[in-house]
């Protein structure tokens, strides 16, 4: 086990190394932010422009702003804003929240819908039920979720007034962003919740409770759904990344002040602190995320340690 | 159990031939766009504007607020979609399934890296490698193509580097390697054509995802021009007079359920067809 672990944990770090040193290699490629910053500042001279970049630190090796990037990592020093003058960690302390906020009210409105429709599929499987629950999910998986956003908005903002088109702001709110994500989310799942389920109703333990005359919601929820439980939870720590990259897009349609919102100004205004500090944060939630899901399902099953 | 099994077959076939029409009637569409339309939906008409959809037989699927026909945007934007659909992963599949070969084949120091690397790209989702690349190189068409094969080429390189490794230990490689075939025609000779199959079923599906996100991209003002007329860009246009025109915003995105279902459909049928063991079981 001990082995497993330091194995997992040094490709993870490997991962992070890898991640962290491209963007901030190729944040540097998109030219000069000192240009950038002093556009439509008046005139400016050869001279201003090697302030800025004293001043912001460009002139040091790249190797030296990369070392000083990680220091700043471990202490969550991300630097200032070039647009302001902001913390950076003040920015990501109050748009990470919100974005996080998201992803677990997609995840649970997800598990509210895959968990039921995928038992019933797989319990019906081969009849009209599965068949039309398949169909959905291949329509799920084919429309791009940005467009169900919209679609929401038109018919719940719009058309009914009911909620509100954009920003966070209680409840109400949360709700069209999470239904988006979360139906795309489910398109997936279903499937996965009837693979599983599948297999778990073939095993001699459900023929057991079905015998002893269990009733058939108690041998579906009780007996089968936590035997199945473990590689859910999994597929479903897996698609944390995917999730994050999708409520990017969505957060643009609400105007959600998340992560995404935070991504799309830091690019418009060449705000590379920002981008930077985004990106890497982002990476490090989700390989850290793969991280503890390997080492869970490693600890469950000790079949996956000597893979 | 007969029974369920041909009503599976009977439905299998609905799969196919609802897959084929969509994907084949939405391609037949957009390839035919230049005769259909030849203005390109470009044609500013004032007097036209806001034109409710199934009111005019000019324009059945309505007018935007420049009095451009939709239906005749609609169908000249999906040749972006089926341009960078088509090609990026043509491209993906030339790069991924070389260096799947060579990695599965050579194993050792080669293999390391590009399963390293596999893994780093995994741990990125895609719209962040998006965003950073397209900060550095700019959007446009070539690039959005080029984005979208470095982001896919690592699915078919390990795809086929696990069919490699199980393929490795066959009689027939240990024949060909003890008769001194040449390793390239090793390579492509005998154990491409034997995961030939697996790969084009998730060509078929990728050139879906690829169409979603190319179309993502552009919505997000980070993939092809917004001037060109494009399922995405109109959208992105559709979203700001979402108040009082919402067929602009309602037509695009049809068009790309309809073509990306129809790929999804095929993808699992032919996915069922190549591999009759998952036929029962998932």
């Amino acid at each position: 086990m001990a082995s497993f672990l330091l194995k997992r944990i040094l490709q993870a770090v490997f991962v992070v190394f890898v991640v962290t040193l491209t963007v901030s290699f190729a944040i540097r490629l998109t030219g000069d932010p000192a240009l950038m910053l002093s556009q439509g500042a008046g005139s400016v001279t050869e001279e201003d422009l090697a302030n800025i970049r004293q001043a912001l630190g460009l002139n040091e090796p790249f190797i030296a702003q990369y070392w000083d990037f990680i220091k700043g990592l471990f202490v969550g020093d991300f630097g200032r804003s070039f647009l302001g003058g902001t913390s950076v960690s003040l920015l990501i302390s109050k748009a990470l929240p919100a974005t996080l906020a998201l992803a677990f009210s997609s995840m649970l409105v997800s598990i509210a819908i895959s968990i039921p429709l995928g038992i019933h599929a797989a319990v019906n499987k081969g009849k009209t039920a599965d068949q039309v629950i398949r169909i959905l999910s291949l329509v799920g998986l084919s429309f791009p979720n940005f467009w169900l956003a919209i679609m929401l908005v038109l018919v719940f903002s719009i058309m009914l007034q009911w909620l509100p088109p954009s920003g966070m702001s209680g409840f109400a709110s949360f709700i069209m962003p999470a239904v988006t994500m979360g139906v795309i989310l489910t398109a997936t799942n279903v499937r996965l919740v009837r693979t599983a389920m599948l297999e778990t109703l073939r095993s001699q333990y459900i023929q057991v409770a079905r015998a002893k005359g269990l009733s058939e919601s108690k041998v579906l929820y009780k007996h089968a759904l936590r035997n199945c439980a473990i590689p859910l939870i999994t597929y479903f720590g897996l698609q944390f990344g995917g999730l994050l990259g999708g409520i990017v897009v969505i957060e643009r349609v609400f105007n959600w002040p998340g992560l995404g919102t935070l991504a799309f100004d830091a690019v418009a205004g060449r705000d590379y602190p920002v981008l930077q500090a985004v990106i890497t944060v982002l990476s490090l939630l989700i390989i850290g995320v793969n991280l503890l899901v390997d080492i869970a399902y490693g600890l469950v099953d000790p079949r996956i340690r000597n893979r | 159990m007969a029974q369920a099994v041909s009503r599976l077959r009977h439905f299998k076939n609905i799969e196919f031939i609802l897959g084929i029409l969509l994907a084949g009637t939405m391609t037949l569409l957009v390839l035919l766009s230049p005769l259909l339309f030849p203005d390109g939906g470009e044609q500013i008409n004032l007097t036209a504007r806001l034109t409710k959809p199934f009111t005019d037989w000019a324009h059945i699927l309505g007018t935007d607020p420049l009095g451009r026909d939709v239906l005749a945007r609609v169908i000249t934007g999906g040749k972006i979609s089926l341009l960078v659909g088509f090609t990026s992963v043509a491209g993906a599949v030339v790069v991924g399934v070389v260096m799947g070969l060579i990695s599965g084949y050579y194993r050792g120091f080669w293999d390391m890296l590009v399963m390293r690397f596999a893994d780093v790209q995994l741990a990125l989702p895609f719209i962040l490698l998006a965003i950073t690349f397209i900060a550095i190189v700019g959007g446009g068409i070539t690039n959005t193509i080029i984005l979208l094969i470095v982001s896919q080429w690592v699915q078919y390189a390990r795809l086929v580097r696990g069919s490699v490794l199980s393929l490795n230990d066959r009689e027939f490689i240990h024949a060909a390697k003890a008769i001194g075939v040449p390793d390239f025609k090793i390579l492509f000779q005998h154990l491409l054509p034997n995961l030939a199959g697996p790969v084009i079923v998730l060509m078929t599906l990728n050139v879906a995802t690829n169409i979603l996100l190319e179309s993502s991209l552009t919505f997000l003002g980070l993939g092809v021009d917004p001037t060109i007329p494009s399922w995405g860009g109109m959208l992105a246009d559709g979203r700001t007079y979402l108040q009082n025109a919402w067929w602009v915003s309602v037509f695009p995105g049809l068009a790309i359920l309809f073509t990306v279902l129809g790929l999804n459909l095929l993808g699992d049928w032919l996915r069922d067809l190549l591999d009759p063991t998952g036929r029962t079981e998932t």
